[in-house]
């Protein structure tokens, strides 16, 4: 049992232990001896070809799986490259273990080659992170980090690890328990409150769900859809919360906030009862806060205490593990009387929520002569039939695939919610992949985002991933463009991307397939193509570069003042 | 207005940037800030007295709480607690006021800890306006140098101190799941 090894093999072995069974990273000096003991170990390491990549594949994986996702780089400039994709993870709630490399523990401080503070540095961007200075610390230090990046709310843990401590021989003495007596996680809601939320809600004329990532962090999907079953709520989920119910469900009405559907936003904004299950109150959800659901009580779910009354003064908080209190929650509902049944009150709220359906749903626009961005999105839909798990990258694209994208399930959408990481989509979709092989994987890029991460082709060339990327190339940073036009009297600064590579070479180059097209003709046959390959799959979408994302909530705009379409023909920039 | 918060947190590397983190990170500049272990070496008592926007100050302390190193962080401001803070005075003196300076400093309760023929060093401790007093009455005679402690604090309420136990490690759980 007990066998002399090294802090490195000793490091592994309690990653098999904690059921990893892949993890990305990039090597260097100090963790050479950690490269050293994968050589001959079971695990699977997947060489990524940047830092940032290894810590956004880590979120993909964890993203479609729920489980904690690992990756690794060495001291210096390969652990501050991890920093944006750490903060990413911390912002949206994801469990991710980060291990990296140190200079000798004799060298620390001394302005080593390659030494940085990352101890220090990356204190903000992530949940806890430690410094290892003996091998004997190592085994209870990794398996704290896994159960803290797991549990309660999850997030990114750092383990900071100097090359004589993957050096030291020792003896694996296992690890049963935790103690980490200041680490508060709620899991129980208050009784009490959960009664008081039952009454309110039986009583409400006008309830609604705004549920976030929490529900799918929590596992509470299926919690959530009975409680909007029995009750017969609509729901809007956010845009981290997407896949929590099916897109179909005849409870959900879209997504809210700043491009948002015009129903989502006005339910939002004429409610009488806003239960909110595992959100957070962003404020590209809420718009000016003052006069976010004016009219709403509130019931606020969620496990971390600082979220509650962060943003908005709830009236019932509950402060708990969104699947625990909902398994309560649906029992007290049905057990509690309504003073009076607001029955036909809540059918003229369904009956309004279906008028404001009607009156402005989605502009899903198409054209003869050039492929709509929307069209794009409605075409992957058809193909993914809300079975396909779909990661995107930051700006216009990811909004058109929020809002014409289906999910039958949690964990399809995998897109970069509260630090809105450009570069972010290629390296999750590679991590999904990796952590899902039976499933069909988009990466829905802009031609920004892809310029970001071409690197990573080589990841994807290199595993022979079938993944499908999608480039929605309108030539433009499109997000930014769309402001420029909207607020900056079309004054484009710095968002041309006139160069861009032919995709059909760059695919060559990497040995697999590509495809550029422009015309709408083409649109369905080179999707399905796409699809049909066995392979890795480029294909380059020239959309038309001047549409503009509806609706939109204006910056410090209340969320029923959207902006529904374009104010005038926008005259092209020569 | 200035908020006190006390904290009760692990004695390990780290804590104090962690802290003190939730702080600077939202732009608040620390007015004092004492540390010391407690009778735990295990553990240490902080006491940070900050000039926190009041809307926000309710998160700054659930933010401190939900630190992994910190065991409770509890707002002061509202509630009924004592603090304290320490000062050293070293007085430049002519020889005429010697007497007068003692006499002063007993009247703030403060006590001669050296002197020598150039003037006194005096510590006294109080609350820190009372301090305040202390240090302009003793400017009046000449020469000072000052160091204060900051704010040490404490509650008079006996608040609760919810430790979490122990944990099985996700290994342990699975080889008990396998049992």
């Amino acid at each position: 049992m007990t066998m002399l090894m090294s802090g490195a093999k000793m490091l592994l072995d309690c990653l098999a232990r904690e059921g990893v069974d892949c993890f990305f990273g990039y090597p260097g000096g100090v963790t050479l001896p950690l490269y050293d003991a994968l050589y001959d170990h079971e695990i699977r390491h997947v060489l990524v070809r940047h830092e940032e990549n290894a810590a956004f594949a880590a979120q993909g994986y964890a993203r479609a799986t729920g489980k904690v996702g690992v990756c690794c780089a060495t001291s210096g400039p390969g652990a501050t490259n991890l920093v944006t994709g750490l903060m990413d993870a911390l912002m949206d709630s994801i469990p991710v273990v980060a291990l990296t490399g140190q200079v000798h523990t004799k060298l620390i401080g001394s302005d080593a080659f390659q030494e940085a503070d990352t101890f220090g540095i990356t204190r903000s961007c992530t949940k806890h992170n430690y410094l290892v200075k003996k091998m004997e610390d190592l085994p209870q230090v990794i398996h704290e980090a896994f159960y803290i990046a797991a549990s309660g709310r999850p997030g990114p843990v750092l383990v900071d690890i100097p090359k004589d401590v993957f050096q030291t021989q020792g003896y694996y003495t296992p690890v049963t328990a935790i103690h980490l007596p200041g680490y508060k996680v709620f899991t129980e809601g208050h009784t009490g409150q959960i009664r008081r939320a039952a009454q309110l809600i039986v009583d409400a004329e006008r309830p609604l769900v705004y549920g976030g990532g929490g529900i799918i962090a929590s596992g509470a999907s299926q919690e959530v859809r009975e409680f909007v079953e029995q009750n017969n709520i609509p729901a809007v989920l956010t845009l981290m919360g997407l896949g929590a119910l099916p897109s179909d469900h005849p409870e959900f009405i879209s997504m809210p906030g700043m491009h948002g559907s015009y129903a989502a936003n006005m339910a939002m904004s004429n409610c009488d009862l806003l239960i909110a299950l595992g959100v957070r109150f962003d404020d590209r959800v809420t718009g000016r806060l003052a006069a976010f659901a004016p009219h709403a009580k509130v019931i606020h779910v969620d496990i971390d205490p600082a979220e509650i009354g962060k943003n908005r003064n709830p009236d019932v908080p509950i402060v708990g593990d969104l699947k625990r209190v909902m398994g309560k929650l649906n029992r007290f509902v049905a057990e509690a009387q309504p003073a009076s049944k607001p029955t036909a009150a809540r059918q003229a709220w369904w009956k309004q929520i279906r008028n404001w359906k009607e009156e402005h749903p989605y502009i899903a626009a198409t054209s003869d002569t050039e492929i709509k961005p929307q069209h794009l999105m409605a075409e992957i839909d058809r193909l993914s039939g809300g079975e396909a798990i779909i990661a995107t990258d930051v700006g216009q694209h990811q909004m058109w695939s929020a809002q014409f994208l289906r999910f039958n399930g949690p964990r399809q959408w995998l897109s970069s919610g509260g630090l809105g990481s450009m570069g972010f989509g290629l390296p999750s979709a590679i991590g999904a992949q990796f952590a899902r092989p039976d499933k069909l994987v988009f990466a829905i890029l802009g031609d920004g985002g892809f310029q970001m991460s071409i690197p990573e082709l080589a990841t994807v060339a290199n595993h022979a991933l079938p993944l499908k990327i999608v480039i929605m190339n309108n030539g433009h940073l499109g997000m930014v463009r769309q402001w420029q036009e909207l607020f900056y009297n079309n004054r484009l600064s710095a968002v041309g991307l006139e160069t861009f590579p032919d995709a059909e070479k760059l695919a060559a180059a990497y040995g697999f397939a590509g495809r550029t097209i422009d015309k709408p003709s083409e649109l369905a046959s080179a999707l399905e193509a796409a699809v049909r390959e066995p392979g890795p799959y480029l294909l380059n979408v020239k959309v038309s570069q001047f549409e503009s994302v509806y609706p939109m909530v204006p910056a410090g705009a209340a969320i029923s003042e959207m902006v529904l379409g374009p104010p005038q023909p926008v005259a092209v920039p020569k | 207005m200035l908020q006190t918060i006390s904290l009760l947190v692990e004695n390990k590397p780290g804590a104090l940037m962690r802290i003190t983190g939730v702080l600077s990170a939202r732009g608040y500049n620390i007015e004092s800030l004492t540390v010391a272990r407690t009778s735990d070496p295990h553990l240490s008592r902080m006491t940070i007295v900050v000039d926190a926007d009041a809307l926000l100050r309710q998160q700054v302390v659930k933010q401190m709480n939900k630190l992994i190193n910190v065991l409770q962080a509890t707002d002061l401001t509202d509630t009924p607690s004592v603090s304290r803070e320490m000062v050293l005075v070293r007085i430049r003196t002519v020889q005429e006021s010697r007497t007068a300076v003692l006499k002063e400093a007993e009247i703030f309760g403060g006590r001669v800890v050296d002197s020598s023929t150039d003037g006194f060093a005096i510590e006294a401790t109080g609350a820190p306006e009372k301090l305040d007093e202390f240090i302009d009455v003793m400017r009046s005679y000449g020469e000072i140098e000052v160091t204060r402690s900051g704010l040490v604090a404490m509650s008079l309420e006996a608040r609760k101190l919810r430790l979490q136990p122990p944990v099985l490690t996700g290994a342990a759980k699975m080889e008990e799941v396998a049992k």
